[in-house]
């Protein structure tokens, strides 16, 4: 059974349609990579998984189960956690502090305080420094760190790379790897597209709302990749 | 080469964090500059300390040959310092012409007419003429960089910080600003970068400035830079060549 299936699912902003007709799946300890231009609807597919967007028809199942009714915070419970776009840290909070609300879902798993630290060093000095104090990018890593502190099963990830000095980046898809490893299953966003095709097992390119292509990086050819991309 | 913006030795500490600890950077006149830096190293700090929405702990910042270390920060926009913001923040409600008009208006002190002219060029330079009657809500991410720019353009700027401006798009749209910022630079405009993407910023800075724990690392041609031993171990995390 796949761990997310999402089936002809339409989402609206007032009267903008943002998502039309999206059905996918996606299996067990796979990375699934959606790229796109931007105002592609990939922002909104992930808040609509995390359930932060309801639908307006269609169905999102978790493990088979229809999760539609599913406020989003019942959701981090179940095992889902989302990173999200502008990184949304609590400002108010400490470092320490913002982990901890990560972790109010009580799933267990590998993920603490220690462990994320350990992902991101440059977030073990700033341990119990306002988030709000924090620079563009130490807040990226921290809202990262904050999602693996659910211990999700399935983590959904926004521009992951956004903000973040190169040696990071190169830190957290060496993390990617090793998340997959340990039967995390991972959905990312991202504009890096030659990138995020070094650690997909399978891409999405959004177009306008639709899926314009989907299939094994390595059965696309960049030709493909590039037209639908851009809708040629 | 005239220096138009310059600073030395700054130093500014948070509670017990010294973000920016003996920061000297210079910017000539007509220069495109980019900076680049570890994560926390201290750049946004660096624009905030030039902008004036920090007082440095020691250090100056100097403007065309005038201390500006303790004008209030709207003094310093009137000046001429323009600066983008990491995340763009428009008036979500106003259009993307009334969003310009503000910051021509207040930002540089212009008569009404005076604005409405400077608007009418500063959408024209940042492209975003077709979109002028748009909700700068709507705006997708591209035009709300652009909107970005023409905010910090539209008081006819000598000095634009840009703070990740690339950040977030496509690589057709950074190419697409890529270009729109060497027109800038070619209509006179000194330029300080901050960028990650680094292949855009190698595409129009002259040189950079590397810094580190808020510190001057190391300076000059900016591919020597960025292949450096210092910059390949604490920011590209590659082997130091």
């Amino acid at each position: 059974m796949s761990v997310l299936e999402l089936q002809e699912v339409d989402v609206f902003y007032g009267d903008f349609q943002a998502l039309f007709k999206v059905s996918f799946k996606v299996e067990e300890g796979q990375t699934f990579a959606c790229i796109g231009a931007n105002g592609g609807g990939k922002s909104t597919l992930l808040r609509t998984i995390a359930g932060l967007q309801r639908p307006t028809s269609g169905k999102v199942l978790f493990h088979g189960d229809p999760v539609d009714q599913v406020p989003a915070h019942d959701r981090v419970g179940m095992g889902i956690a989302l990173v999200p776009e502008g990184r949304r840290v609590f400002p108010s909070l400490t470092v320490f502090e913002n982990l901890q609300i990560g972790a109010y879902g009580g799933r267990k798993g590998d993920w603490n305080t220690d462990s994320v630290m350990e992902l991101f060093p440059l977030l073990k000095p700033l341990v119990k420094r306002q988030a709000s104090s924090l620079s563009g990018g130490e807040q990226q890593a921290l809202a990262i760190g904050r999602a693996l502190m659910a211990n999700p099963q399935l983590l959904l990830l926004d521009e992951v790379s956004l903000g973040l000095a190169p040696v990071v980046i190169k830190r957290i898809y060496e993390a990617m790897v090793h998340l997959v490893d340990t039967g995390t299953t991972i959905l990312v966003v991202e504009q890096d597209v030659q990138h995020v095709l070094t650690v997909a097992d399978h891409v999405a390119c959004f177009l306008e709302g639709r899926i314009s292509l989907e299939g094994k990086p390595s059965d696309l050819s960049s030709e493909a990749i590039t037209a639908a991309y851009f809708g040629m | 080469m005239t220096v138009v913006l310059e600073t030395t030795g700054l130093r500014k500490s948070f509670g017990g964090v010294q973000v920016i600890d003996d920061l000297s950077v210079a910017l000539n006149e007509g220069e495109a500059l980019g900076i680049v830096g570890p994560n926390g190293a201290g750049k946004t700090t660096l624009f905030n300390l030039i902008t004036g929405v920090y007082r440095p702990d020691a250090g100056r910042v100097t403007f065309k040959d005038k201390d500006i270390t303790h004008l209030p920060r709207q003094d310093r926009c009137r000046e001429g310092i323009g600066r983008t913001f990491q995340i763009p923040k428009p008036f979500a409600d106003m259009s993307v012409f009334e969003n310009v008009l503000v910051c021509a208006a207040y930002g540089r002190g212009m008569s009404e007419r005076a604005s409405y002219v400077r608007c009418v060029e500063t959408l024209d330079l940042t492209k975003l003429s077709p979109k002028a009657n748009k909700q700068a809500g709507a705006l997708p991410l591209l035009d709300r960089k652009r909107l970005e720019l023409a905010r910090a353009l539209a008081g006819d700027p000598s000095v634009l910080l840009l703070d990740e401006v690339a950040g977030g798009l496509t690589e057709s749209e950074v190419d697409a600003l890529i270009e729109t910022i060497r027109d800038l630079h070619r209509e006179g405009i000194s330029i300080i970068w901050i960028e990650h993407v680094v292949h855009a910023l190698l595409a129009v800075v002259g040189r950079i400035v590397a810094i580190s724990f808020g510190r001057n690392l190391i300076e000059g041609d900016p591919n020597e830079v960025m292949c450096s031993d210092e910059v390949q171990a604490c920011y590209m995390g590659g082997t130091p060549i």
